[in-house]
C-alpha cells in the first residue's frame, strides 16, 4: 500500500520513543534579552537612514560648537590682538581643499594702475635655493594668474582678468616700532634669515599724495598725474618693468641698520636703500606684513612658534575669523536651545499632567492660562523681556525667559491630550483599584506611556529656538553680541550688508544653520516615526 | 452653530483684552523715552502727551488707551514719524506688507496643492520621494537663507530684479515695476509656504486614497480620474482649506525678517524701527495688530471646519 506523507492515521509503532517520566520537564528559557518600549524604538530608529545621518551630522556640529572655540588660534572678540584688520574680508582658504578653488583667492577685474599695483606685491620677495640662487616666492605674490586682458570699447581703458590672492594682497605695511622691538626684529631676521623689513620707497611722504601706500616701491609712469593711480613704466609688449625705487642714503647703516638686506649690492645711484626711518618714538619701517604677522605671532607665543593668517572660513570686516565665530554663535544656540527645551519639558509635563489628570474645572482655567500665553506674539514677548530686564539679568537669560514664558504651551497641550488619551484606560482604573495614588498613576502609568511623543516634540523645540534666536538677533531687536561671544544672527545681518561683495560672510553661517534645521528636522521625524509607528509618514 | 461661533468669540475677545492688558502694563513699567528736539514738534508731542493722560494714574490712563483704542486712536509717533497719528501711519504701512504676502500665498497655493496631489498619486513611486525630500529640506531651511540665497543669485548675479524693494517715493504700490522689486521677497516667501501645504495635501489625499469609499467608486465604474477628482479630493479638502484660511489671515502680520533684508516698507519693519528708537505707541500699536491677527486666523481656522464639514462642528476632541 502506498504510504501518503501524512498519515498520521497510520505511523509504524516503531516510530515511536516513550517519553522520560521521572524528569521535570520546564519551559525554555529566553536567550535573548527582553525588549522594552525604548530599546525597541531605538532599534526602529537605528533602520531610518536618513534620521541616522541627521544625528551623526548634530553630533559633528556639536563637537563642532564645543570644541573648536578652545582650540583655535584666534579670538571672537573684534577687540583682541588675534584680529589683525589688515586680513579683514580675507577669502576662505584651506591648504586642503585649495585644488577646488578654496584657496584664498578671488577672480577679479582690475585696470593698468590697479594690475601694475597688484602686480608689484611680492615682486621684491624671494627665497635662495640650495644653489644660492633667487627664487621668486609664490606665496607673496598677490596675483596668482592672469587670464588675459581687454580693451573696454567705450572708454578705450585697458582691463586685466586676474585670480587674486587676498591675503597676499596685504601686502607691505609701515610700522612704527620701538627701539626695543626694532632691535628684536633684527635680531629674528639675522637668526632665522628671513626677511622680514623692506626698503622704503623714495615715494613714501613726498608731495605724491596718490601713493600712501606701501606697497609702491616701484617707479611710476607718472609720478605728478594722480589719474594714472599707480601705473608702473611698460615695455614694448605693455608688460609692466618695475623699477625700484628706494629711498637712498650714502650711510649703508642708516638709522641703526645692521641686518639682512634683499639685495646685497649698492642702488643704482650708488647709495644704499634705507631699510628705517627715526622719527620721535622709535622707527618707523617697512614690513612684508605675512611675515610681520608671523613675527608677532612668535614673540607673542615666547620665541617658540608663530604662524601665517590662515582663515579656513575667512574673516568678516572687523577681521574676526568666521569659523570661531561661528563655533561660538553655534554654541551659544544649542546651550538656549537645550537648556529651554530641558526647560520646557519639565514646565510642560508638570502642566500638562495636572490639566490632564484632574480635568473639569481646573483644566478648563488652566487651559484658558496656556491658550493666552500662547497668542501671544512671540516677537512682542521677547521684545517686552529684553526692553525689563536685558540690563539686569543680561539679554541671553532675558530671552531664554522669554523662550520659556510661551514654550511649554506646546508640550503642555501634548501632555494633555495623551493623558486624555490614557486616563480611562483598563490598566489604570486597575492601578486605581489596587490603591495607587495621584502622583503614581500620574509618573508610574500614565506618563511613561506618552513619553516617546512628548520627547520626540522638546526635540523638535530646538530648530525652533535657534531659528527665533537667529532671527532676533539678525534683527537686532536682541543684542547677544558681547566681547567673548557673537551670536549666528548677528553674524547674518553683519554679512548681509555685503552680501554682493563678500559672499563668504554671509555663505558659512547660513549653510550652518540651513543644516542644522534640517538635520533637526529629520532627525525629530526619525524618532516620532521610532516611537510611535503608526504615525509613519503623518504630518505632526 | 451660532453659539458656538459666539463662543469662539467671545473667547477671543477674553484673550486678545488680557493680553493687551498685559502689553499695556508692561509697557507703561517702561520708563519714557526722552523727546527729540524737533522744535514745534516737541511742544506737539508735551501737549499730545498731557491729552493722553500721561501724567494721570494709571487706571485713568488704561482706561482712556481702550476708549480710545475703539475710536482708532493709538496716539501719535513720538521718536519717529514725529507728530503724525500712529493709526494713519499703520494704515498707509499694511497695504505694502499685504501686497507682498498675498502675490507670494497666491502664486504658492495652486503650486503647492498641485505638487501634494502629485505626490499622493505617486505615493511610494520615486517621484514621491524626491518630493518628499525636497519638502523636508525646504520647510527645515529658514525663510532668510532663500532670501539670502535669492539676493545674491538672482539680484545680483543674475541682475534680474532689483536688490531692494522700489521705495514708496518712485512706485505706486500696484505699478509693475513695484511688482517686479517685490519678485525676491515674493519667491523667498514662497519656498516655504509651497512646501508646507505640499507635504499637507500630500498626507490627507494620501490618507483619503486609502478609504474604503473609493474602493466602492471604482467598483461601480468610475475612472480613477473620476473617483479621485469627484471624491477623494473633496475630502481631503476638509482640512485643507482651513488651513489655507488661516493663512490668508496669517499673512495679514507679514514677516518681520523678510521684510527687513528686502526693504518693505511694510508693516513688520515698522515694528522694527519703533523697538530700535523705542517709540511706544508705534509698538503699542503693532503688538496689538499681531495679536489681533494671530488670534483671528486661529478662530477662521476653527469656524471654517465647522461650516465645511458640520461633523466637526462643536469642537469637540
Amino acid at each position: 500500500m502506498e504510504t501518503k506523507k501524512n498519515d498520521y492515521m497510520n505511523i509504524p509503532a516503531d516510530r515511536f520513543e516513550p517519553a522520560v517520566r521521572d524528569e521535570k520537564i520546564f519551559d525554555k528559557k529566553f536567550e535573548s534579552k527582553p525588549i522594552g518600549y525604548f530599546k525597541d524604538a531605538m532599534i526602529r530608529f537605528a533602520k531610518n537612514k536618513s534620521s541616522l545621518v541627521a544625528a551623526f551630522i548634530i553630533a559633528i556640529l556639536l563637537l563642532f560648537a564645543i570644541i573648536v572655540p578652545f582650540f583655535s588660534k584666534y579670538s571672537v572678540d573684534a577687540k583682541s590682538k588675534e584680529n589683525d584688520s589688515a586680513y579683514s574680508q580675507v577669502l576662505p582658504k584651506s591648504t586642503l581643499f585649495a585644488w577646488a578653488g578654496w584657496d584664498g583667492c578671488k577672480k577679479d577685474k582690475k585696470t593698468q594702475g590697479g594690475y601694475d599695483y597688484l602686480n608689484s606685491i611680492g615682486q621684491e620677495v624671494y627665497t635662495l635655493n640650495d644653489e644660492g640662487e633667487r627664487v621668486a616666492n609664490e606665496d607673496a605674490m598677490a596675483i596668482k594668474k592672469v587670464y588675459g586682458s581687454f580693451i573696454d570699447e567705450l572708454t578705450g581703458e585697458k582691463f586685466y582678468n586676474v585670480y587674486v590672492d587676498s591675503y597676499a594682497k596685504v601686502g607691505f605695511m609701515f610700522k612704527d616700532l620701538s627701539e626695543a622691538e626694532y632691535k628684536a626684529l633684527q635680531a629674528y631676521q639675522n637668526e632665522t634669515g628671513i626677511q622680514v623689513m623692506y626698503p622704503i620707497p623714495a615715494t613714501y611722504k613726498t608731495n605724491f599724495s596718490a601713493v600712501s601706500s606701501a606697497n609702491v616701491w616701484y617707479k611710476l609712469a607718472n609720478e605728478v598725474e594722480t589719474s594714472t593711480g599707480e601705473a608702473a613704466e611698460h615695455d614694448e609688449d605693455g608688460n609692466p618693468i618695475y623699477e625700484a625705487n628706494y629711498r637712498t642714503k650714502e650711510n649703508k647703516n642708516a638709522a641703526d641698520y645692521d641686518s639682512i638686506r634683499i639685495s646685497d649690492e649698492p642702488e643704482a645711484d650708488g647709495k644704499w636703500a634705507v631699510y628705517a626711518v627715526k622719527n620721535q618714538s622709535g622707527y618707523k619701517v617697512r614690513v612684508l606684513y605675512s611675515e610681520y604677522y608671523y613675527y608677532e605671532r612668535y614673540v607673542e607665543s615666547g620665541n617658540v612658534k608663530g604662524f601665517y593668517p590662515y582663515h579656513l572660513f575667512g574673516t568678516n570686516q572687523f577681521g574676526q575669523d568666521i569659523f570661531v565665530c561661528l563655533a561660538s554663535g553655534a554654541r551659544l544656540s544649542f546651550i538656549l536651545a537645550f537648556s529651554v527645551s530641558a526647560i520646557n519639558f519639565i514646565i510642560g509635563i508638570a502642566y500638562g499632567s495636572i490639566e490632564g489628570y484632574y480635568g473639569g474645572a481646573i483644566d478648563l482655567i488652566l487651559e484658558r492660562v496656556s491658550d493666552i500665553l500662547s497668542s501671544v506674539p512671540f516677537v512682542v514677548v521677547a521684545t517686552l523681556f529684553n526692553l525689563h530686564l536685558a540690563d539686569r539679568v543680561g539679554p541671553l537669560v532675558s530671552l531664554l525667559f522669554a523662550f520659556v514664558l510661551t514654550g511649554w504651551t506646546g508640550i503642555a497641550y501634548r501632555v494633555r491630550t495623551q493623558f486624555y488619551r490614557f486616563k480611562g484606560s483598563e490598566y489604570v482604573l486597575a492601578a486605581r483599584t489596587l490603591g495607587a495614588s495621584d502622583s503614581r498613576l500620574i509618573f508610574r502609568h500614565i506618563l511613561p506611556n506618552s513619553l516617546g511623543t512628548i520627547i520626540t516634540a522638546t526635540i523638535l523645540i530646538i530648530p525652533g529656538v535657534i531659528f527665533s534666536e537667529s532671527m532676533l538677533s539678525y534683527l537686532n531687536i536682541i543684542d547677544l553680541q558681547t566681547s567673548g561671544m557673537t551670536s549666528i544672527g548677528t553674524m547674518l545681518s553683519g554679512g548681509n550688508a555685503l552680501l554682493s561683495t563678500y559672499p563668504h560672510i554671509i555663505f558659512f553661517p547660513a549653510l550652518f544653520i540651513a543644516l542644522l534645521e534640517i538635520s533637526f528636522n529629520l532627525f525629530g521625524n526619525g524618532l516620532r516615526d521610532a516611537f510611535n509607528p503608526s504615525l509613519r509618514g503623518a504630518d505632526e | 452653530m451660532l453659539k458656538y461661533v459666539l463662543k469662539r468669540i467671545g473667547l477671543m475677545v477674553f484673550t486678545f483684552l488680557i493680553i493687551v492688558t498685559i502689553c499695556f502694563i508692561l509697557v507703561k513699567l517702561l520708563p519714557l523715552p526722552a523727546i527729540k528736539e524737533l522744535g514745534k514738534d516737541t511742544q506737539t508731542i508735551l501737549r499730545k502727551r498731557e491729552a493722553m493722560g500721561y501724567n494721570k494714574p494709571i487706571m485713568v490712563q488704561y482706561w482712556r488707551y481702550w476708549t480710545h483704542l475703539i475710536k482708532g486712536d493709538m496716539g501719535v509717533g513720538e521718536q519717529m514719524y514725529a507728530a503724525l497719528n500712529v493709526w494713519d501711519v499703520m494704515m498707509q504701512k499694511i497695504p505694502y506688507t499685504i501686497v507682498v504676502n498675498l502675490y507670494s500665498i497666491l502664486i504658492a497655493i495652486p503650486l503647492g496643492l498641485i505638487l501634494g496631489i502629485f505626490a499622493a498619486l505617486k505615493k511610494n513611486k520615486w517621484q514621491d520621494h524626491l518630493l518628499s525630500t525636497l519638502v523636508m529640506v525646504f520647510i527645515s531651511v529658514p525663510s532668510y537663507v532663500y532670501a539670502f540665497l535669492v539676493q545674491y543669485l538672482l539680484c545680483y548675479k543674475a541682475g534680474w530684479f532689483p536688490m531692494l524693494v522700489a521705495p514708496e517715493s518712485e512706485a505706486t504700490l500696484f505699478s509693475w515695476k513695484m511688482f517686479v522689486s517685490m519678485c525676491p521677497a515674493i519667491i523667498s516667501l514662497g519656498f516655504g509656504t509651497v512646501a508646507g501645504l505640499t507635504r499637507f495635501t500630500r498626507a490627507e489625499l494620501a490618507e483619503v486614497l486609502t478609504g474604503d469609499y473609493l474602493l466602492l467608486a471604482r467598483t461601480k465604474g468610475l475612472t480613477r480620474n473620476q473617483a479621485i477628482i469627484r471624491h477623494a479630493l473633496r475630502n481631503a479638502m476638509v482640512p485643507i482649506v482651513p488651513m489655507i484660511l488661516s493663512q490668508f489671515v496669517g499673512i495679514l502680520g507679514g514677516s518681520l525678517i523678510i521684510e527687513q533684508i528686502f526693504s518693505i516698507p511694510g508693516i513688520g519693519k515698522l515694528y522694527i524701527t519703533s523697538i530700535q528708537v523705542r517709540d511706544y505707541n508705534f509698538f503699542m500699536a503693532d503688538t496689538v495688530f499681531y495679536t489681533l491677527i494671530g488670534l483671528a486666523s486661529g478662530l477662521v481656522m476653527d469656524l471654517s471646519y465647522g461650516f465645511i464639514d458640520p461633523r466637526i462642528r462643536m469642537g469637540e476632541r
